[in-house]
């Protein structure tokens, strides 16, 4: 609950013996999340065999789909996108000794006020995109800035914070949708289709979200490593009192750090609704900011890990729908081979599997708890 | 302060419902049922959070234990034609998702957050996977009308003509408190989420202590997944538990970490629901249900906005015990 525990804010992806730093934390940083994806997907392939299916038919099924074809690729990119930037918007969290569990609400918000922005407004093509994109990741930095004060400057968890405001968000965007922005005369729950002039283009077969996802994933492996601020967002995750001493301001920094990672959870929301679907349904984006918690522990916390391990999930979660008509396998497989993944990042199984002679009490990426 | 700030509370809303009984006596009976029913889950998941965080475990996955009993339940109910059976596999279920977080939490020292986190994606992934259509249960849950109670106006039908369930949600928070504020196992289970270090210096086993809490919180979280299958919905959905183990941690929280408190801010956002969809229904006034879901959320964060620091979680919640 204290913000000045150095304890609850270190993070474990800092290696607290400088002795070991050398070719072994390395080679860790790829070999446990790689080991631990094998090993989810042998498990997820037992599960697969006990419904009466060949399991290497139907991982094949899986990625064939994907990588097949260029609509598969297509389809690939178009939902790592948003993946990309949940976990972007985790990991900036993790950095910064933050655990926001809440990408998937600032996500929603960031999606509804894109499809506002898109829908309510006749601008050119050159202005509205950038508005309705900008207004997007202002309502999800505005989301997670509850949570970033609270913590900043009450001391109360983002973690329980992060969990309540999820719920208010589902039910706050289901009532916009429902009633103050839902579309006229219709009986769906849905807010208007957004002006062609707000729709994110193509570049030839690659998403222009897509693009952007790169882009702001690249910017902040720059930002993190080479910039002032980026330095004061790692030192405030390793060590606060240590970021005081060194005149940082904490809570600044923490507040900041919310507000950014509530803006890119904003942003995935707001290229998905501009780029994909077009207008904000409630069921639509289920899930996509929980899936950005287990990139940014399988990335590592490291921000271009997050397109690799975006691009996994984005692979399992596109093929998921394929693999059900073709074997009956129901996509839902995709949620236990995620979990298990995250099972083996997280505890101490894969690590000591890896390295036998002695344990390691800090090879996982952790929260650094923070009471709720 | 607080304890009268809540005293005055409950009179106030005591008063409200007699007054609403003596206007309209049928209604009212109705609503509060209602308003029980909707709490009996919430009460025992609070219960679960409160054991666990008492002695210094954050259980964010309640949701999915809830889920994986939900499950587990109604197919054991449904496949062995017997509701205890069933209730018991729910209940049985609960303790091992119990188990596996305090194996993952508390043995491995792995982050808390996330261990629950796994649960709940596991207990999506793995209750969908496996759900099959076409199963019902071989009975309708009985309710126990206790003789002589029941026939007192009010009260009666309210509190005293229920399914087992209710009765073991309300037992179970006045046990929880006797247990951990007059007992031994309550001081050490206090201790250990408190001062572990304290805890484990005077002989108290700060591992053991911690993993078979969090394992026999788990039982409980499996009777309010039996509940929500077998006697609630009769059924069992996908995703069924509906955001209730979130809604736990917030009662958990309103209720100060106390069992009865918890039980008290359960049975408030009960009838605040209740009122809510009767207003509704009769269309006196337009409060969308969204509004009633976010209640117990927003109040949540702002009572945490407002008395952070006074009101405080056990002091060695979420981090994992070092030996020194």
């Amino acid at each position: 609950m204290s913000v000045t525990d150095p304890s609850q804010t270190d993070l474990g992806h800092t290696d607290p013996d400088p002795m070991r730093a050398g070719r072994w934390p390395r080679v860790q940083a790829v070999a446990i999340p790689v080991v631990s994806v094998l090993l989810a997907f042998a498990l997820g392939g037992i599960l697969i065999w006990l419904q009466g299916v060949n399991p290497f038919y139907a991982y094949w099924v899986l990625f064939e789909n994907a990588l097949g074809s260029s609509e598969g690729l297509l389809r690939v990119m178009q939902k790592s996108t948003p993946l990309i930037l949940t976990g972007l918007a985790v990991t900036i969290g993790l950095r910064t000794g933050l655990f926001n569990i809440g990408a998937q609400g600032q996500l929603l918000v960031g999606a509804i006020g894109a499809a506002w922005a898109g829908y309510n407004f006749q601008l050119p093509a050159l202005i509205h995109i950038p508005f309705a994109i900008a207004f997007g990741m202002l309502c999800g930095a505005a989301w997670a800035s509850i949570a970033g004060v609270l913590r900043a400057y009450r001391s109360v968890s983002e973690v329980i914070t992060t969990i309540m405001l999820n719920a208010v968000a589902i039910a706050l965007v289901d009532y916009l949708a429902s009633r103050p922005l839902k579309e006229p005369d219709q009986p769906i729950t849905r807010t208007p289709p957004v002006a062609d002039s707000a729709a994110l283009p193509d570049f030839g077969t690659v998403p222009a979200g897509f693009l952007i996802a790169l882009a702001v994933a690249i910017f902040f492996s720059w930002f993190l490593t080479r910039t002032n601020q980026g330095f004061r967002f790692n030192t405030v995750g390793m060590n606060p009192n240590a970021a005081n001493y060194a005149g940082i301001g904490v809570k600044r920094t923490i507040f900041l750090a919310m507000a950014v990672s509530g803006a890119l959870a904003g942003l995935g929301g707001a290229v998905e609704t501009l780029g994909i679907t077009g207008r904000f349904e409630p069921t639509f984006n289920a899930g996509l900011g929980f899936d950005g918690i287990t990139i940014a522990l399988l990335a590592r916390a490291n921000p271009l890990a997050t397109i690799p391990a975006a691009l996994l999930v984005g692979i399992l979660r596109s093929g998921a729908a394929t693999l059900q008509f073709e074997t009956g396998i129901e996509p839902e497989v995709v949620d236990v081979i995620l979990a298990l993944t995250l099972l083996f990042v997280a505890a101490p199984i894969v690590s000591r599997l890896l390295l036998r002679k002695k344990t390691q009490k800090r090879t996982s990426v952790d929260s650094g708890g923070g009471g709720v | 302060m607080r304890a009268r700030y809540a005293y005055m509370l409950t009179i106030v809303i005591l008063s409200f419902i007699l007054l609403a009984y003596v206007l309209d006596a049928t209604r009212t009976v109705s609503v509060l049922s209602f308003s029980l029913r909707y709490a009996v889950p919430l009460i025992l998941a609070a219960m679960v959070g409160v054991i666990c965080e008492r002695s210094g475990v954050i259980n964010i996955g309640i949701e999915g234990q809830m889920l994986m009993s939900a499950f587990a339940g109604f197919f054991g109910a449904a496949l062995t034609g017997n509701l205890i059976v069933g209730t018991m596999i729910g209940v049985g279920t609960g303790m091992i998702m119990g188990a596996f977080l305090a194996t993952g939490a508390v043995t491995w020292k792995m982050d808390q957050i996330i261990a629950g986190t796994i649960i709940n994606i596991l207990a999506t992934g793995l209750t969908s996977f496996f759900y099959a259509q076409g199963y019902v249960l071989p009975a309708i849950t009985p309710q126990l009308r206790i003789p002589g109670l029941a026939d007192i106006p009010l009260i009666g039908p309210v509190l005293f003509d229920n399914g087992l369930f209710t009765y073991a949600a309300i037992a179970s928070a006045f046990v929880l408190w006797i247990l951990l504020f007059k007992t031994i196992w309550g001081l050490r289970t206090r201790a250990v989420g408190e001062m572990p270090g304290s805890a484990d210096t005077s002989g108290v086993n700060v591992q053991r202590m911690r993993f078979l809490n969090v394992t026999f919180a788990g039982a409980l979280a499996g009777l309010a997944g039996a509940y929500l299958s077998i006697e609630a919905a009769s059924n069992f959905d996908r995703g069924m538990t509906a955001g209730r183990g979130f809604t736990a941690l917030a009662i958990m929280i309103f209720g100060a970490w106390n069992p009865i408190g918890a039980m008290a801010a359960a049975l408030f956002f009960g009838l605040a629901n209740g009122l809510a969809s009767q207003l509704q229904t009769d269309e006196v006034i337009d409060i969308p249900p969204q509004f009633i879901n976010m209640l117990p959320y927003v109040l949540t964060i702002v009572l945490l906005a407002i008395v952070s620091g006074r009101i405080k979680p056990p002091a060695a919640v979420g981090k994992p015990y070092e030996k020194e």
